[in-house]
């Protein structure tokens, strides 16, 4: 494809929050720290890690999407030279309890062990654990142990799930893991005051995952004198890796030393990785020796972690003769695989953006949730509030449709306003800031709306297709942990937290630590500008450790980096520990230098006094050698540790468990993405021809991140929209478990790509920044908004599924009827 | 009938080094880069050919080394990301990657370094169609490749 244009128009209105720091190296796109070792191959990755008498393990895996297993016989496997060990389901059921279930009865009875205890309930699920001297012995061994299977009806549908016909797990003796209605507003009252209802039967949100580069893995040592487990990994959620494995594995949360350096891409796929974990740890007890799994591609696609998928049912929709939305009602039937792991979760994390970017007021959500004999699902980069948006937008562009509308104005009359902010929502969220009106006037001036018309006529003399789409998203960030106990009161999980470190040490070297998890977010960096601004010194002075060590001692018990919020809860504890210790500093240079703290200035790597003499200043390094090594002279009563620890906790407030209500997030970042395509007519192919991406969040730490950041979002968007497609047959095979099969975006798959960015600073967050980086789906939803446009010409058929490739595509331009079925406006 | 050697000894040249090893015949080049001789740069993302992060050289042409099994690379000369930047100083691709934040998590960018730079030695003023067609067997899921491409095609207008 054609040029790639990178135009960032970038404009600063701050309305709120006036942000005490001077910007100094904060807003500054400064080289990033991490990338001096990893463009010479120097990062340390979890599978680069090695310790003397290793051995490698590779999982036995089912080959059936539900069966009973009658037999396992690894006797075979253990009589080769070099084969350390194996692991079986009925030791994993002895040695250790269910994970922790987070549903409500019946749904968290089900049991969900580290390997398959008497069933397997989806294709390659671990089933047996081979350790031996190499990667490749330890493969063959696999092929030795000798399973009997009994192989039982298969659910791939969860539309067949819900039925109950076939159960999956026996003892909560039903499929549904969760259900429940969400109730805001009135939505009889909308009905009755709309002067249409749009009725939509189905929507489908497919099922894919960001499928990290780096598949999952870790080297795990056990120390027998102490009882340690030292897990050099890739888990990007340690805090609660840790809660749902050290019950299971009977032992305490220090027991289990999480250490990640570089991690090679997450997007939410690493955070269910305990039932590998402790079937590592178990191993590496029962062998008395290190052991290091990586997984296998096909494993990942198989087993590991894929993206929630999600119908909609039964979708009413008020609106009003204007145009004006009053609300909608909807049936969702969401499928979590075999193990509900991080879920019910999903049941309410869509919560957050209920509204998506529209000021309706009446919606009503009877959610319910099935397990299937598919892999299970782990939070996947925009995790459940992306399905949510995509319906939101979904209904906007066919309500659009189907009353002759425009599509802009549509999406203005109803957008929340800017001068509404912060705006509550119907279910009590708060929208911190935005202008979504001004993302996307910002978001067509890129894509050259106003010439769309005359695009149309030329593209259609070259037998083209031609539409233009928009897609409206939120990137909610920071989330109350609360929100949990809106699924299940009894939960004991609530708001949130991050830790960090900052001190000076002896030699005048400013350290960090962060609890966070980063996999490629340039933390080392943007604490460093964080930290630079506050103490005064420049961002190389400051070494922030790389990745996450539970024994820094800087973590807290939502550590991790996922969902949206380095920049305000990671960021929000570097700068609590910075304030601390530069507070201390100024005392301590006032004490040395005799004069008042406020006579103190901090800067360029010194303390000195204000327009004082040259000599009346400190340099960092005589700061810590003072504390550090040469503290006689201080005062008896004056112990300054230049050292601070700092938990950040977001303030929520408790959560209404009987409306379901309450402020499950704290920051809304702002996507408006719009695109242009082309279809062929005869053969449904598509071409991206224009592309642009406007976000907004806040305020920028370091601006080519954060576009580096809406660029990965956008280009999985894309891939997710166009290409990418977990599929399983009737059997539940998957039949896409590889990068063959499961395309993901190449060099030359990704257009044009133009960027914008305006900053609406929170007046919630310690430096008027958002959490971004996940993106809200945006691509899927502009993409999809673009096909319906350019297909209107040939039958008005309604994208009705997330992911259309080209068959797809071509079924909706033989058969536009079939969709149009689906639809349907009666007066109020 | 006999039956065939499970292990052989290969000499290889990687990054101006000479390496002698007894190895077992089925061993890939990117396990005994990685696991014997600890280069850990080049790196493996998909057990298929598919995703180019185990890119290196093999005399001179950039392959995918968990295509190829070690002993079919004895008697080459291999180069690897450790052998980029010379006496610590980083490349001009290597710093291009850095200025244009070409890489996010960098798990692709050591085979990402290495079709880029097979590129900018046989065209050292690569269009950016001609960047993209280079790194298109390099799978990247951070950056959306927008920088990378810009990254290259950099290099080859300033060279």
């Amino acid at each position: 494809m054609s040029t790639t244009e990178t135009t960032t128009e970038t404009s600063t209105e701050t309305t709120t929050a006036p942000v005490e720091l001077q910007k100094g190296h904060i807003g500054q796109s400064i080289p990033r720290k991490e990338d001096r070792r990893l463009v010479q191959g120097q990062g340390m990755f979890f599978d680069d890690v090695r310790r003397h008498g290793m051995g490698y393990v590779h999982f036995v895996r089912s080959p059936h999407a539900h069966a009973k297993i009658v037999s396992i016989d690894v006797a075979a496997a253990l009589s080769l030279d070099g084969v350390y060990g194996t692991l079986t389901g009925d030791e994993v059921a002895i040695q250790t309890d269910p994970f922790f279930e987070m549903s409500t009865p019946p749904g968290n009875e089900i049991k969900d062990y580290a390997l398959a205890v008497g069933k397997v309930r989806f294709m390659g699920e671990p089933v047996a654990a081979v350790c031996a001297a190499t990667r490749e012995l330890a493969r063959d061994a696999a092929e030795l142990v000798e399973v009997e299977y009994e192989s039982l009806d298969v659910l791939v549908d969860a539309r067949e799930a819900v039925k109950d016909e076939t159960l999956l797990h026996d003892d909560p003796a039903t499929n549904v893991v969760w259900s429940g209605v969400f109730d805001w507003g009135d939505w009889e009252a909308a009905k009755a005051e709309a002067d249409h209802i749009v009725k939509i039967d189905e929507l489908h949100f497919h099922r894919f995952s960001s499928t990290p580069l780096e598949c999952a893995g870790a080297l795990v040592e056990y120390d027998k004198g102490t009882t340690q487990w030292t897990l050099h990994c890739n888990h990007q959620m340690p805090g609660v890796g840790a809660i749902w494995m050290a019950p299971a594995l009977r032992t305490g949360i220090d027991k289990l030393r999480f250490i990640t350096q570089d991690i090679g891409g997450a997007f939410g796929n690493k955070i269910c990785l305990h039932p590998y974990y402790v079937t590592l740890c178990l191993l590496a007890r029962k062998l008395n020796r290190p052991v290091q799994w990586t997984e296998w591609r096909t494993d990942q696609h198989t087993a590991n972690a894929h993206g929630n998928e999600r119908w909609f049912h039964d979708i009413e929709v008020a609106v009003k003769a204007d145009g004006t939305m009053l609300g909608f009602n909807v049936k969702a039937l969401d499928d979590c695989g075999a193990f509900p792991r991080y879920e019910p979760l999903g049941c309410i994390i869509w919560a957050q953006v209920t509204a998506g970017c529209y000021a309706w007021r009446n919606i009503r959500v009877d959610f319910t949730q099935v397990c299937t004999n598919k892999s299970p699902v782990s939070p996947n980069r925009g995790y459940s509030r992306m399905q949510h948006l995509w319906l939101t937008e979904r209904i906007i562009d066919i309500v659009t449709a189907e009353l002759d509308l425009d599509p802009v104005e549509m999406r203005k009359r109803n957008y929340v306003k800017t001068e509404q902010m912060p705006y509550e929502t119907p279910n009590g969220c708060v929208y911190d800031s935005g202008d979504y009106a001004r993302c996307l006037d910002m978001a067509l001036g890129l894509i050259g709306y106003d010439s769309i018309e005359a695009r149309k006529a030329e593209a259609a003399t070259r037998g083209k297709l031609l539409g233009v789409g928009i897609g409206s998203t939120l990137d909610s960030g920071t989330n109350n942990f609360g929100q949990s106990q809106l699924l299940n009161p009894e939960l004991q999980f609530s708001g949130n937290n991050e830790a960090a470190t900052v001190k000076l040490d002896i030699f005048g070297e400013v350290v960090v630590t962060l609890g966070t998890v980063p996999q490629g977010q340039g933390h080392e960096t943007t604490a460093s500008q964080v930290v630079a601004d506050i103490i005064g010194c420049s961002p190389e002075q400051v070494h922030v450790r790389p990745g996450h060590d539970t024994f820094f001692n800087s973590h807290a018990g939502f550590s991790g980096t996922y969902a949206s919020q380095f920049a305000v809860t990671g960021l929000g504890a570097v700068k609590g520990a910075a304030d601390l210790l530069r507070a201390e500093m100024i005392q301590l240079a006032a004490a040395v230098l005799q004069c008042g703290p406020e006579l103190i200035e901090l800067s360029e790597g010194h303390a000195r006094i204000k327009d004082g003499p040259p000599e009346a200043a400190l340099p960092f390094m005589a700061l810590g050698a003072i504390v550090n090594a040469n503290n006689a002279f201080l005062p008896p009563d004056f112990n300054p540790t230049l050292n601070h620890r700092f938990v950040y906790r977001p303030y929520f407030g408790v959560v209404d468990t009987e409306k379901k209500m309450g402020k499950l997030t704290l920051t809304y970042s702002t996507q408006i993405h719009a695109c242009v395509v082309e279809i062929d007519q005869e053969t449904g192919v598509i071409e991206i021809v224009d592309y642009a991406a406007v976000d907004d969040c806040g305020v920028r730490i370091h601006p080519q991140i954060v576009e580096g950041q809406v660029h990965g979002a956008t280009v999985h968007a894309i891939g997710a929209a166009l290409f990418e497609d977990f599929v399983y047959d009737e059997d539940g095979q998957l039949l896409t478990s590889n990068f063959y099969d499961y395309h993901v975006p190449h060099a030359l798959d990704v257009p044009a790509l133009k960027t914008g960015a305006i900053e609406s600073p929170s007046p919630f967050t310690p430096l008027g920044s958002k959490g971004m980086g996940e993106g809200g789906g945006g691509g899927i939803h502009c993409i999809g908004s673009a096909i319906q446009d350019a297909l209107k010409p040939v039958g008005r058929p309604i994208v009705y599924d997330s992911c259309n490739p080209y068959h797809r595509i071509w079924s909706m331009i033989e058969d536009p009827a079939k969709t149009r079925q689906n639809v349907e406006v009666v007066p109020a | 009938m006999e039956e065939p050697s499970r292990s052989r000894a290969i000499s290889v040249e990687i990054n101006g080094e000479i390496y002698e090893r007894d190895l077992d015949a089925r061993r890939l080049l990117v396990h005994f880069i990685r696991d014997d001789l600890m280069l850990t740069g080049t790196h493996v993302g998909c057990d298929t050919g598919n995703c180019g992060a185990c890119t290196i050289h093999l005399d001179g042409q950039a392959v995918k080394s968990c295509m190829l099994l070690a002993v079919q690379a004895d008697g080459s000369k291999i180069a690897t990301v450790e052998g980029l930047a010379e006496a610590e100083e980083l490349s001009a691709l290597q710093q291009s990657f850095s200025s244009h934040h070409a890489l996010q998590c960098g798990y692709c960018t050591p085979g990402m370094l290495m079709s880029a730079a097979a590129l900018l030695a046989d065209n050292p003023h690569p269009t950016e169609d001609e960047a993209r067609t280079a790194i298109q067997g390099n799978i990247c899921r951070c950056t959306g490749y927008v920088n990378i491409v810009e990254a290259i095609v950099s290099v080859g207008e300033s060279a």
